[in-house]
């Protein structure tokens, strides 16, 4: 059972408050905050998964794919689910677990290599408001938010 | 994975563009480091303020990006350039080498957070690229 302090609640919801979902995934030039292109970019192994998803071939591929970015979006929803459900991210996370194990079949340190990624982005955003503080307790969910992904993994 | 001539490029650009910074960048990594990592704490036993911004993690987080630095300047043989400090890691401080991926994490948080328009994708995956084969070069030694 994961504790978590008061502050570090705080300081998670204040993140996803301040989160445009779109902007975070959106292709832009010029802020290079896009989620799943840094991903795919940084981690090129990780376009095995998106053999659907049309033209990959380089970075202004993967950066005007509509799929790619509507794929971010989805993902950052997905977070939602375990803020809303911080006490039981566990169980809030069985069936999604389920589907990347048995259906989309990703090996689960994908999870980590994402959420790097998104640490990272979120600090490109941010800038100095991502203090050290602030990182631990985004990294600590985003640890948590991992191990439930990986848990129905057989 | 090894870097191309791209990346040593890459790198050695924004080497350029970040290097007057380094002692900041230093200093906020081992910062944050020590706060959202604090097993890594066990380093640092012996000095008095652990505290992000302190005297002894400024001072460190220079001696690091001056390694680092070094290292830039020796991107064509990271192995070969860095046998000495890969000996005082391995021999002296005895640091595990799980921790090196962890601070080069955090300097490529730092990274993002001062430089959001420099820290392109193309710059952040040769700079991952960089730290790692910095780190293997740092463990040569251990055993």
């Amino acid at each position: 059972m994961v504790e978590w302090t008061d502050q570090e609640r705080t300081l998670i919801a204040n993140i996803f408050a301040n989160l445009d979902y779109e902007d975070i995934v959106k292709p832009d030039v010029s802020c290079h905050h896009s989620l799943c292109l840094r991903c795919l970019i940084v981690y090129p192994w990780t376009q095995r998964y998106f053999g659907g998803f049309g033209n990959l071939y380089n970075a202004d591929a993967i950066m005007n794919n509509p799929m790619i970015s509507a794929h971010g979006v989805k993902i950052l929803h997905g977070l939602d689910r375990a803020v809303k459900n911080m006490d039981d991210i566990k169980n809030a996370y069985a069936t999604l677990s389920e589907l990347h194990s048995e259906k989309l079949h990703v090996d689960p340190d994908n999870f980590r290599l994402l959420s790097d990624c998104l640490s990272i982005v979120i600090a490109s955003k941010m800038g100095y408001d991502f203090t050290p503080d602030l990182q631990a307790a985004w990294q600590k969910f985003l640890t948590v938010v991992v191990f439930a992904l990986g848990r129905q993994y057989h | 994975m090894s870097l191309t001539a791209k990346d040593k490029n890459t790198v050695k650009t924004f080497w350029g563009k970040i290097s007057g910074k380094a002692e900041d960048i230093g200093c906020d990594a081992l910062s944050r480091m020590l706060v959202v990592y604090p097993q890594t704490k066990t380093y640092f036993s012996h000095w008095k303020d652990l505290s992000p911004g302190s005297a002894p993690v400024r001072k460190h987080g220079k001696t690091v990006m001056t390694g680092i630095g070094e290292a830039v300047g020796k991107i064509d043989d990271l192995v070969g350039g860095l046998i000495t400090l890969s000996e005082l890691h391995a021999f002296q401080l005895r640091v595990d080498p799980a921790n090196f991926k962890i601070l080069s994490h955090n300097i490529l948080v730092v990274l993002a957070g001062m430089f959001p328009n420099d820290f392109t994708p193309e710059v952040h995956v040769s700079m991952d690229k960089f730290l790692s084969a910095l780190a293997l070069a740092l463990s040569e030694k251990y055993r």
